[in-house]
């Protein structure tokens, strides 16, 4: 490269990524979901919002709402929406699409969220819907949208990872540009699902996909390597939200859809604390696996003790104790 | 918009300008200015549109659309749509892909002394290859950018082995060499390239750490005319703690390819307090003088601090000379030290005369001193590949 390619180049380079971001609007104070000193983890359930195996958008709706006001305990969840979010903020929704349209996040569930977000004073287009593929989330039944009027999705593999290596207890990653560059706050919207590695794939290990090289990571069932991709200062910072998908669980065989480990558990789990929540849903995916005549994840050797890392003194991303996680009941 | 447009679709640009300045710039395509200058060497070269989806060669099906790699030892069992560790290979469906067949990322004409190779035909020019991927990930990667990320991340050029073969005749390079990441992840281009290779008369080299499957590697022999080997330490330790990997079955390779009579040579990049103690040096050296004989030349070579691990300093001079005594006196007759030009470690001596036979600086063969593989003055025959 000559002296003038390489000027250009440095000239250049930051503008493909932002050159159109906007000064931050100020955060909002903290909002979390905490009472009496417990973390706490809502749990909104209607077996109603399936019907006859469609999703009633409607009931959905009703349902997060429920969900979000009772983790925040709230009267209104529009409240809640208001104080997790500010108007001229740039919100990216972190979704879980690896698994094709029956095991991935629910594209009515992000809907209704962008529409609150709306609602709260968040403007279309400064909402980014991401995964880490363009392909994932096509698979998945999303669209891949980067013009134009309204939200927007798309891959990292389209968005790119900032040049920053971070190098976080035992992992050295590149993170997303959306988290970097073009996100004030994210929304943390994974799947209840069994994980054939690291035991459940729930909101620390969602974050996953906003790394350049996951691969690397999943040895020892992804302890500590989650805890560690959690502890990213950018990610930990930006998360606000934590609304987990349970509309359609899976119990085993996952990532990838197994309609004999699937099922309609037509609920939601919203929180604050990403640990709390993955207790929260872990026990669940047990639960269900009891039922089914499953044995447990330890026994099946792949117990998720990255969630109880995630709450160590090193990591402190949340509490793991479950005296101290109070799952509220929407 | 504020998502940058791709990085191939940029308005006002040239291909080349784009990718000089996206290298530099923020996204992941660190490779782009090399990209560019092959390119411009290469005109033949397209970037790749799309990954590739060629089946891999070495693995076995298992229930639930499951599979299980056999490439490496780390034998990855792998869901529906998900990816090995090393990050190029994918279950579709029960079935398993390379993404990265005739997708190589880097090509470049380079001297054989870089790989290092200073027993295979010195003074020659190896034309290099690699795609994205690496199946460990050494805390002190130097080349981190494109062998720990996954295909879509870095741009790729459309090259098949047929391409790749006509583009080193056409360069005069005697050799292929594999190298740059690990080839052993994208072991089925290297094999089919090795092959085009051959058919025009080059010879096919690879660069490897050694964490490879028996029966791939045997293949391989088939194909392959010499073989470097990083050995990153002597201990298991070391292994797990910086690589993410084995040292046994590193091992197991060395000798499996001085069984199969493939040309061999190690490197051993030491690292200021993790794999540079005396002792360690001197098992290692004994391990090699009875398990491998005292000709598989042994490259000390110099660290500089690279990706996750900055915080140790260049190795002293003197600690790698001190390594190359060791391996002198352990029996070893082709100790060198490498990362330092100009030190008298990068020349090769005669191991029973002690004249010099091959002089050299850095990656420069400045006087070849051999007759027909022997040292002129004794007559002693040096091991190697020569012609």
């Amino acid at each position: 490269m000559d002296r003038r390619a390489f000027l250009r180049s440095v000239a250049v380079g930051p503008f493909l990524i932002g050159l159109s971001s906007k000064g931050r609007a100020a955060p909002p104070a903290p909002f979390r979901a905490v009472r009496g000193g417990k973390s706490v983890v809502a749990r909104g359930q209607d077996p109603s919002v399936w019907q006859g195996g469609r999703l009633d958008e409607s009931k959905l709706g009703v349902l997060l709402d429920r969900t979000v006001a009772a983790a925040f305990g709230v009267s209104d969840a529009k409240e809640a929406w208001r104080r997790l979010f500010s108007r001229g903020e740039r919100v990216g929704i972190k979704v879980n699409c690896l698994s094709g349209k029956h095991m991935s996040t629910n594209l009515a569930l992000v809907w209704a969220i962008i529409e609150r977000l709306q609602e709260a004073g968040i403007s279309g287009g400064d909402i980014v819907v991401w995964d880490r593929l363009n392909a994932d989330l096509e698979k998945a039944g999303y669209p891949v949208r980067t013009r134009g009027q309204g939200p927007r999705f798309c891959g990292n593999d389209y968005a790119g990872y900032y040049e920053r290596l971070y190098a976080v207890g035992e992992i050295g990653s590149l993170v997303s540009n959306v988290v970097m560059r073009e996100c004030d706050a994210l929304v943390n919207v994974p799947v209840l699902k069994d994980h054939g590695i690291t035991g459940v794939t729930l909101a620390l290990k969602n974050y996953f996909g906003a790394i350049h090289n996951p691969n690397k990571y999943h040895a020892r069932c992804g302890d500590p390597y989650i805890a560690d991709a959690n502890l990213i200062p950018p990610l930990r910072e930006k998360t606000r939200l934590i609304i987990c998908d349970g509309l359609e669980a899976q119990c085993d065989g996952g990532p990838p859809y197994m309609p004999q480990w699937a099922w309609k558990y037509s609920a939601l789990l919203v929180a604050t604390d990403p640990v709390a929540l993955d207790v929260v849903g872990w026990r669940i995916i047990e639960q269900r696996r009891k039922e089914v005549g499953l044995p447990t994840l330890r026994e099946a050797g792949r117990e998720p003790t990255y969630i109880l890392t995630a709450a160590d003194a090193t990591h402190q991303l949340g509490v793991a104790d479950p005296a101290k996680i109070e799952v509220v009941e929407a | 918009m504020k998502i940058p447009a791709p990085r191939m679709r940029s308005e006002g640009w040239s291909r080349r300008e784009f990718l000089e300045a996206s290298g530099a710039g923020c996204l992941l395509a660190a490779l782009g200015p090399i990209a560019g200058r092959a390119s411009a060497v290469f005109p033949e070269l397209r970037i790749a549109k799309n990954l590739s989806s060629v089946e891999a060669r070495y693995y076995e099906k298992l229930p639930n659309r499951r599979v299980r790699c056999k490439l490496c030892p780390r034998e990855c069992v792998i869901d529906d749509q998900e990816r090995g560790y090393c990050g190029v290979r994918e279950n579709r469906g029960g079935t398993y892909f390379t993404l990265v067949h005739s997708r190589p990322v880097s090509i470049h004409v380079d001297p054989i002394e870089k790989k290092p190779f200073f027993h295979f035909l010195p003074g020659t020019e190896a034309l290099s290859l690699a795609t994205v991927g690496c199946n460990v990930e050494c805390k002190f990667c130097q080349n981190w950018q494109i062998s720990q990320v996954r295909p879509e991340q870095v741009d790729a050029y459309e090259a098949s082995p047929q391409l790749i073969a006509e583009l080193a005749q056409q360069a005069g390079s005697p050799t292929i060499s594999y190298t740059y990441t690990e080839p052993v992840v994208f072991v089925e281009y290297m094999y089919d390239c090795a092959a085009e290779g051959r058919k025009k008369g080059i010879r096919n080299v690879m660069v490897s750490n050694g964490y490879i499957q028996k029966g791939a590697m045997e293949d391989l022999c088939g194909v392959l005319d010499a073989v470097k080997i990083d050995l990153k330490a002597f201990t298991e330790r070391f292994y797990t703690e910086l690589v993410a990997g084995e040292l046994k079955p590193v091992l197991e390779t060395l000798k499996l390819l001085v069984s199969r009579g493939m040309w061999t040579e190690i490197v051993y990049l030491m690292i200021p307090t993790k794999n540079d103690s005396k002792d360690e040096l001197k098992e290692m050296c004994r391990w090699i003088v009875g398990e491998l004989g005292p000709n598989v030349p042994v490259h000390f070579t110099r660290f500089y601090p690279q990706y996750r691990l900055r915080n140790l300093p260049p190795t002293p001079v003197e600690t790698l000379r001190v390594a190359r005594e060791i391996a002198l006196e352990a029996g070893i007759h082709f100790a060198y030290i490498g990362n330092v030009p100009g030190d008298e470690g990068e020349n090769t001596y005669c191991p029973r005369c002690h004249s010099v036979l091959i002089r050299r600086v850095g990656f420069s063969v400045l006087q070849n001193n051999l007759k027909s593989g022997r040292c002129p003055k004794c007559g002693e025959r040096i091991p190697g590949v020569w012609s």
